[in-house]
């Protein structure tokens, strides 16, 4: 990940902290991260600001043993990919799970955690993760 | 219509060189590919080459100016092209239309990473750049990772296995024990694999292409000119290119990459071929799943098919479609940048029948198809002997 001024993570607050997106009021299609543009509706388009819904299933997982920088210490752990309750799909850390509940089709909730740390003095990056319900 | 033929191929020795720069790797491969065509440095008007992230990985950008330089080429115009993983095969579509234009008649395309001088946590933070920056690599997704997520989707849908997916890198294995540029050319069995480290469950080390470092060139002309002058050589038919999302949270389905069906649909129709016409082709196996997934979407396969076709012998050397008789990106080794450049080194040598021990007999078409990312980029090129 990339590491330096604060407003890399203060500018998505709202999408790390809340889910917020956008949809497109004239196609109905909602979008996670939001989108600038309707790539469906393009210039007649309307996009508003919208949050995603905190549930949803896993639709595949992986456990994983060797994490990228920022990462190296947290090793071993899950990700998964997960469809929530409007089909937009994200990708997050899943915690708080015993390994064998960690299956394709299980049903999962967003936490709030702590992602990453720039070392000793640099920012500390928080957002959603999600656990087996 | 002008047509595009390639009269020139060379490569590097794939592998961790430390004895070798950068900068020499690339003048190594160009010199070779220039030898191997029979023209001179003097006859290039332009000089195209892939490499991904050179910035992270040896501190340089600014590609193309050091290369013509490094040639003794300047002034001609020299550029570098990036597309993750589908770096060469970006830089070799621009110099195919570059000539296919009319602009140049001769030019070169070069492909080249320098990936084992930095520490494994940035190689993977560096590779980890061709996926989404904020939804992807700052939830802690690597490469490996994003595609075991690709791997465990398809598994579950077709009843894909881990000894399907290590059958792709015990055949890949097999194949690099011929090829004298291979980064590894030692035979593996799927019991290798299947006990080899966990690295992004289901993947395990051996499922995985290594970081290599090395260059390929090629030297590409007017088909006619080439063909007055009595040259070898190979023509590329066709070259496409599609996009997808650069996340893997954007796509339709985790089974397939539909790049690679976009490509390869626009690529067999530019050439007016189906997938049944090609010969042997070299596929994007970064990973094992990404071979079966390859040879599904290409059609060279049925969907979901392609863990049991591997298994049956169908894309081995001696098989009914040979695929990656270089070892692929798992033997032969994957300096990102240089493997599409490579790929269209295998093919035209295969073509030629200058493949040595690799060689396979009966070749009318050959296919390369080259991957950026976990699917955001492909490009699928079709050749035949001119
Ligand atoms: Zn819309």
């Amino acid at each position: 990940m990339v590491e330096g001024s604060p407003s890399l993570g203060w500018r998505n607050y709202s999408q790390r902290y809340n889910l917020a997106g956008n949809e497109c009021k004239t196609c109905g299609k909602h979008f996670f991260p939001a989108v600038a543009l309707c790539p469906t509706c393009r210039r007649k388009g309307k996009l508003v600001e919208t949050k995603m819904p905190m549930e949803g299933r896993l639709l595949s997982y992986s456990k994983v043993f060797v994490g990228p920088v920022g990462f190296e210490m947290d090793a071993p752990y899950h990700l998964g990919l997960v469809k929530l309750q409007n089909n937009v799909k994200i990708l997050a850390e899943i915690v708080d799970t015993p390994e064998n509940k960690i299956k394709i089709g299980s049903k999962v909730r967003k936490v709030f955690r702590k992602i990453h740390s720039e070392g000793e003095t640099g920012t500390i990056s928080y957002g959603y993760k999600f656990r087996v319900v | 219509m002008r047509n595009v033929v390639i009269v020139g191929a060379g490569l590097t020795k794939f592998g961790e060189q430390w004895k070798k720069s950068f900068r020499e790797m690339i003048t190594e491969a160009a010199v070779s590919a220039i030898l191997d065509s029979k023209l001179e440095g003097k006859d290039i008007e332009a000089i195209y080459t892939g490499t991904m992230a050179t910035g992270k990985f040896i501190g340089q950008e600014h590609i193309g100016a050091l290369i013509s330089d490094r040639l003794g080429l300047n002034p001609i115009p020299s550029t570098r092209l990036e597309a993750a993983c589908a770096s060469g095969s970006v830089a070799l579509k621009q110099g195919y239309l570059s000539i296919k234009s009319g602009e140049h008649d001769i030019v070169a395309v070069g492909g080249v990473e320098k990936m084992t001088e930095v520490g494994v946590h940035h190689a993977s933070s560096a590779l980890g750049g061709a996926g989404d920056q904020e939804t992807e690599l700052f939830h802690g997704a690597t490469f490996p990772a994003l595609y075991a997520l690709l791997a465990r989707a398809h598994m579950k849908k077709f009843g894909t296995t881990e000894k399907h997916l290590a059958q792709v890198a015990v055949k890949n294995h097999e194949n690099g024990v011929d090829n004298p540029f291979a980064q590894f050319r030692n035979r593996i069995t799927i019991e290798h694999v299947l006990n080899s480290s966990n690295v992004s469950s289901p993947l395990k080390l051996l499922d995985c292409s290594p970081l290599t470092d090395g260059a390929a060139g090629l030297i590409l002309m007017e088909k006619q000119k080439a063909l007055d002058l009595g040259l070898d050589a190979v023509e590329i038919v066709s070259m496409a290119q599609a996009s997808d999302s650069l996340a893997l949270t954007g796509r339709k389905s985790l089974t397939e990459l539909n790049a690679t069906k976009q490509a390869g649909k626009l690529a067999y129709k530019k050439a007016g071929i189906t997938a049944k016409d090609i010969d042997i082709a070299e596929v994007h196996d970064c990973f094992t799943i990404a071979e079966i997934l390859a040879i599904e979407d290409l059609d060279f396969v049925k969907k979901g098919s392609g863990g049991n076709a591997t298994m049956s012998g169908f894309t081995a050397k001696n098989g009914s479609l040979p695929i990656n008789t270089s070892g692929g990106l798992k033997a032969k080794g994957h300096p990102v940048g240089a493997t599409g450049v490579a790929q269209a080194v295998e093919i035209s040598q295969q073509l030629l029948g200058k493949a040595d021990k690799r060689q396979v007999k009966g070749l009318e078409y050959g296919l390369t198809h080259n991957v950026g990312g976990s699917g955001a980029t492909c490009v699928v090129g079709i050749y035949r002997r001119a």
